[in-house]
């Protein structure tokens, strides 16, 4: 439980962190929250031999309005996201689901930008990030470029982001009127990481459900989209949900661990999809 | 009820209110909640070598060969000791409770000798200036395996073929314990209803909330050594160091310091302690080590671990005739303190409080490649209390009687004690009947069953399970006698000295250990009834040989069950001789003082008085004492206990069941407790909600998991899952007052008591709740997994 040695750094600037990152190598790490990296670090699960600290780099940190999205900095912790009045006005999704990532602690500390790319696939915000069409805007040693979310989780713990790359910020579209949400997070203790989470993006017009989007968590090496519920739920009414939510673990394949077997987040993925669907559509 | 207690009559006619029974809030906890306060692991021992342990990856495997030279090199690095190097040092783990003739006992050396056992197994320890140069010195001593085939399972472990742990002993079993008690077969033959289940009693990881940690030093030049320990037995301890290592007794000296939680897992000599303090001499420096939680898990030893086969059988009118209890017990790889008798501590206990004509109790106990097993918050007692608990209330199924009729039909009622158990225990006390109206009272139990019967008419998705445990235990451990013939190589006496010093302030010294309990209050509050002090005027000194010389320690729900008693004895025995004192003085006959509120007063004459602080003080001048007195007031005594005592209760849980997720709720929870006289409220509160909660984590959340090749599987707490408050509902608590007969102040013992019965209501609450599917049993923990594959399965008419 006490990390192997490694260096560390606090640069002053955003540019400063992208160099030293860069100059580091392929072994150094963006230090953000710590409350992914600090346990990885005292486990001895990484190894990392210099860290670069962006924990204070107001640059990162804060949400601002763009028009028809809002921008969430990488830096903002988790607390303040929860709070922020233009992420409860345009995205509360992003809220809500913060709300039910850890504890108080974690999430005074633990950032937005740091659980996209620490990249968990259990992780919550990966999720919400999917379902809203979230933009990635990323800063390295050439500049900076833009992903979408679709292209950024790509495996385990793994995302389009290079050694050398810092996440900056997410902007996160608006997504106008008529829509509403819920996401649904089973785990077995009131704290604990989602064994199955399913989000909802619901816009319901004229008695149905014009538009929906679901977004699982942990039911495979990302966050995925149950793309044949979204279709199912196209035009459904209120007796169309449940056999739309019989198709939401289509081309999924969830891990099988300690807390559950693959099928059984099957299984999961199914009711918790009706369920939060159903409470988004609100009939 | 306290009035009828030695202390209360004590006090008889006193004005002020008695300490015993007040809600006194802790005088420990602003120290403990502030940090303000020494742990082990804030000993300041300058130039101290801090210890690292090279732990095995593997569960079994040879030894060939061990290079330390790469962590001798490194800067910082003292030395590394193998089993080799370490000589006749390498002292064995002793084990004091060889339950049977025939126990089968291997070595338990500190440093693991040719063969290791268990994934944390011990094979060498560095020694290094400071604690990260020891933690990388570990990961630079190159240890060969050559690995061997690992059983963790218990049957496997007893059948033919299995790799043997202890080739010398050539079997993988410990031992096996009949205890025959009436004619099972013919109680069986007279009944016209048997029920037979399986339970897996899963194996536990306690996690106390201050990891381990021991910090030994030489004391001077002398061969004298102090040893911190983060420990529950201090004085067991310093017996046990002394005799494995040859150090004198009286050049040893072991201190508790404030220890944080322990629930049986520092009731033990651990490898660490005996390692500390071999080193220590050997280099004539202070050794120190504090477990880190990852280590916690595998190396402190591990609880439950049982597969219980039992079988009920009885008449179809409801009458329990027998019942037949079959264990096999998971020792683990080794054999620690009192490893082979935990499941024993039950063996009284599955008859509950029922009446029966037969119970029939077999133990196996088996070694797998596994942490040990040994005391878990209950020890024996939780087991028993589960499988009997469980399986009336399948009876009960099985015969369509409501669980509470049947077990009112087969307790033993209150106008039958003392009663003498099947099993051959004496239950002073008891009052089960009033325990169990109250309790329904409190929880609504027929407004329940009623919501239950709609639910289960509207298939709602939500099912409605009510638990019911009924359940006593044996507490206060124990008549020194009962013990020796059990073969416990040991006694079960408590110590306790008063000393009322020159200006009446008053030391009370005990020989139990307290690390959380809050021994220092409620020991306050009863010598403060004794002696007719305030409770701020006494301070309690313990968990150190140098200055509580005397103990047997804290655990089994013991501390006030025994050592209470020799808390009152120690201080009548101060009162009887400052009254001698005080007549002396007053020229009075002794027999014409009364004594109340801590003033002796000459019947009939109030203006002739005086205090015991006064009288304390002439003690001391020692001007005027009766001819022969010796000076000074204080008083000792060692209490043997008469017998156990057997606090009682029923608990109530209802259980939500999402039938679709299989997630099961606990909404709320109704106890009344009669744990007999109650000397703190609060903390008797604080005992059993923390005891409820802890129960209910092993029925609903925790579970060790070892893969087979015995890598343990929970090794953190992110896989071993701890409930927090936000997992449990606000507890309704209550209590019955039945004071025990074997215990002067009436009182029986509440640590365990939650513990013990909260997992048998929280399982048969779940099991009730999906009894209209099929579902006769539910595997612990009662994860959502477990829950909805048993749906599926009875679902499916397979068998649950
Ligand atoms: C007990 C516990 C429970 C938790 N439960 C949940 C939960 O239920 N749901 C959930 O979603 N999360 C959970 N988390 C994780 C939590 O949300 C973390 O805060 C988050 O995953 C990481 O954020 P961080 O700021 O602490 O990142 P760090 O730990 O500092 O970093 C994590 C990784 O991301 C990289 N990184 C961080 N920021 C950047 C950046 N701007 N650019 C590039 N790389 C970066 C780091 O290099 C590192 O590899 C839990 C954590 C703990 C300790």
């Amino acid at each position: 439980m006490i990390p192997a040695a490694f260096d560390y750094v606090r640069p002053g600037s955003l540019d400063e962190a992208v160099r030293a990152l860069h100059e580091g190598g392929e072994d150094a790490k963006v230090l953000a929250g710590g409350q992914s990296l600090m346990p990885m670090l005292r486990m001895r699960l990484a190894t990392p031999s210099l860290l670069v600290d962006c924990s204070r780099l107001g640059e990162l940190r804060g949400v601002r309005d763009d028009g028809d999205a809002i921008v969430i900095g990488a830096g903002t912790p988790h607390h303040e996201v929860m709070h922020d009045a233009l992420v409860r006005a345009h995205a509360p999704l992003i809220a809500t689901v913060t709300a039910t990532v850890a504890d108080p602690a974690i999430r005074h500390r633990g950032t937005f930008g740091g659980s996209l790319a620490h990249a968990d696939p259990a992780a919550d915000l990966p999720t919400a990030a999917l379902v809203l069409g979230a933009q990635f805007s990323i800063v390295g040693p050439g500049g900076r470029r833009t992903v979408a979310a679709a292209d950024f989780f790509t495996d385990f713990f793994t995302t389009a982001l290079a050694a050398d790359e810092i996440l900056e910020s997410v902007r996160i579209p608006k997504l106008g009127d008529g829509w509403s949400f819920d996401y649904q997070k089973f785990n077995r203790t009131a704290q604990a990481w989602a064994i199955v989470g399913v989000a909802a993006a619901v816009r319901r017009s004229n008695g149905s459900i014009a538009e929906a989007r679901v977004g699982l968590t942990n039911m495979g090496a990302g966050p995925l989209r149950a793309s044949a519920t979204e279709a199912a739920l196209a035009g459904a009414g209120a007796d169309g949900i449940a056999a739309a939510a019989e198709q939401a673990a289509q081309n999924t394949s969830p891990t099988s661990d300690l807390h559950a077997q693959a099928d059984f987040r099957q299984h999961l993925a199914r009711v918790l999809t009706r369920r939060a669907v159903t409470n988004a559509a609100r009939f | 009820m306290t009035e009828t207690t030695e202390a209360g009559t004590a006090q008889a006619g006193t004005a002020r209110t008695p300490a015993i029974g007040s809600p006194v809030r802790r005088k420990e906890d602003d120290r403990l909640v502030t940090g303000q306060t020494t742990w082990t692991d804030n000993v300041a021992l300058p130039g101290a070598l801090h210890m690292g342990l090279v732990r095995s990856p593997i569960a079994h495997a040879r030894i060939t060969g061990i290079d330390t030279s790469a962590a001798k090199a490194m800067p910082g690095v003292v030395d590394v000791f193998t089993a080799a190097d370490l000589g006749d040092d390498n002292v064995k783990i002793p084990c004091v409770w060889p339950v049977t003739d025939d126990i089968v006992m291997p070595d338990f050396h500190s440093l693991a000798v040719d063969k290791v056992r268990q994934v944390g197994d011990v094979v060498a320890v560095v020694l290094a200036q400071d604690k990260v140069t020891a933690e990388d010195a570990i990961e630079n001593v190159v240890v060969d395996y050559d690995p061997l085939p690992a059983v963790v399972d218990m049957e496997a472990a007893l059948a033919d073929g299995s790799p043997i742990l202890h080739e010398d002993k050539g079997t993988n079993q410990c031992y096996t314990m009949n205890f025959p008690c009436g004619d099972y077969e013919a109680a069986k033959a007279a009944s016209d209803v048997v029920v037979s289940r399986r339970f897996i009693n899963q194996r536990l990881i306690p996690v106390a909330m201050e990891p381990r940690a021991v910090a030994c030093s030489p004391m001077g030049t002398s061969e004298e050594y102090t040893l911190w320990s983060a420990t529950q037995v201090p004085h067991v301890l310093r017996v046990l160091l002394a005799l494995s290592t040859g150090v004198p007794e009286n050049q040893l000296r072991v201190i508790a310091p404030d220890v944080g939680g322990g629930f049986g897992s520092k009731l033990q000599m651990y490898r660490e302690e005996a390692l500390a303090l071999v080193l220590a001499r050997r280099l004539g420096r202070p050794v120190r080590w504090t477990e880190t939680r990852s280590e916690n898990m595998v190396a402190t030893h591990h609880g439950r671990d049982q597969i219980q086969d039992v079988e009920i059988a009885a008449t179809r009118d409801g009458t329990i005739k027998g019942l037949k209890v079959a264990l096999t017990a998971n020792m683990g790889a080794y054999l620690q303190i009192i490893t082979p008798g935990i499941p024993l501590l039950g063996m009284f206990m599955y008859n509950g409080i029922y009446k029966m004509d037969a119970y029939d109790f077999s133990c196996t106990g088996v070694f797998t490649n596994t942490t040990p097993t040994d005391a878990y918050r209950g020890a024996g007692r939780p087991e028993a209390t589960y499988a009997i608990e469980r399986i009336v209330d399948e009876l009960a199924a099985e015969l369509g009687m409501d669980p509470i009729e049947l077990r009112r039909k087969n307790w033993i009622a209150h106008e039958e004690f003392p009663y003498q158990t099947i099993s051959g225990l004496t239950y002073d006390t008891g009052n089960y009947e009033a325990a169990t109206e109250k309790a329904l009272e409190l929880f609504k139990y027929d407004e329940l069953r009623a919501e239950q019967q709609r639910r289960r008419e509207s298939n709602d998705l939500v099912q409605l399970g009510i638990g019911v445990s009924t359940f006593t235990e044996m507490c206060g451990l124990a008549p020194s006698r009962t013990l020796g013939a059990l073969k416990y190589v040991a006694g079960g006496w408590e110590n306790c000295t008063i000393r009322v010093l020159p200006l009446g302030k008053v030391e009370l010294v005990t020989g139990t250990s307290p690390h959380g309990q809050g021994h220092v209050t409620s020991w306050s509050q009863i010598a403060s009834d004794v002696l007719g002090v305030p409770v701020e005027d006494v301070e309690v000194i313990h968990g150190d040989t140098a200055r509580s010389p005397y103990g047997m320690d804290t655990y089994g729900s013991r501390s006030l069950a025994v050592g209470g008693q020799a808390i009152l004895r120690a201080g009548q025995k101060v009162v009887e001789k400052a009254k001698l004192i005080a007549a002396h003085q007053m020229e009075a006959n002794p027999d014409d003082l009364e004594f109340v509120d801590g003033a002796f007063r000459v019947k009939g004459d109030p203006e002739k008085s005086t205090t015991i602080q006064a009288v304390a003080f002439e003690a001391f001048t020692a001007h005027n004492l009766p001819d022969g007195m010796e000076p000074t007031l204080s008083g000792e005594s060692t209490v043997d206990p008469a017998d156990f005592s057997f606090p009682h209760g029923t608990h109530l849980a209802a259980m939500e069941v999402d039938t679709e997720t299989g997630k099961a709720t606990l909404r709320s929870y109704v106890c009344v407790d009669d744990v007999g006289v109650v000397v703190n409220p609060l903390i008797v509160e604080g005992q059993v909600h923390g005891g409820i909660a802890q129960g209910v984590a092993q029925a609903l959340y925790e579970g060790a998991v070892y893969d087979a090749d015995g890598n343990l599987l929970t090794a953190s707490m992110a896989d071993y899952l701890l409930p927090t408050a936000l997992d449990l509902p606000s507890f309704v608590t209550d209590r019955t007052v039945t004071p025990s007969t074997t215990h002067p102040l009436g009182t029986k013992g509440v640590g365990e008591a939650g513990t013990i019965a909260s997992t048998p209501a929280i399982i048969n609450g779940v099991v009730d709740a999906l009894r209209p599917y099929g579902v006769n049993d539910v595997p612990m923990p009662a994860s959502p997994e477990h829950v909805w594959r048993t749906l599926q399965a009875a679902k499916a008419g397979g068998a649950a």
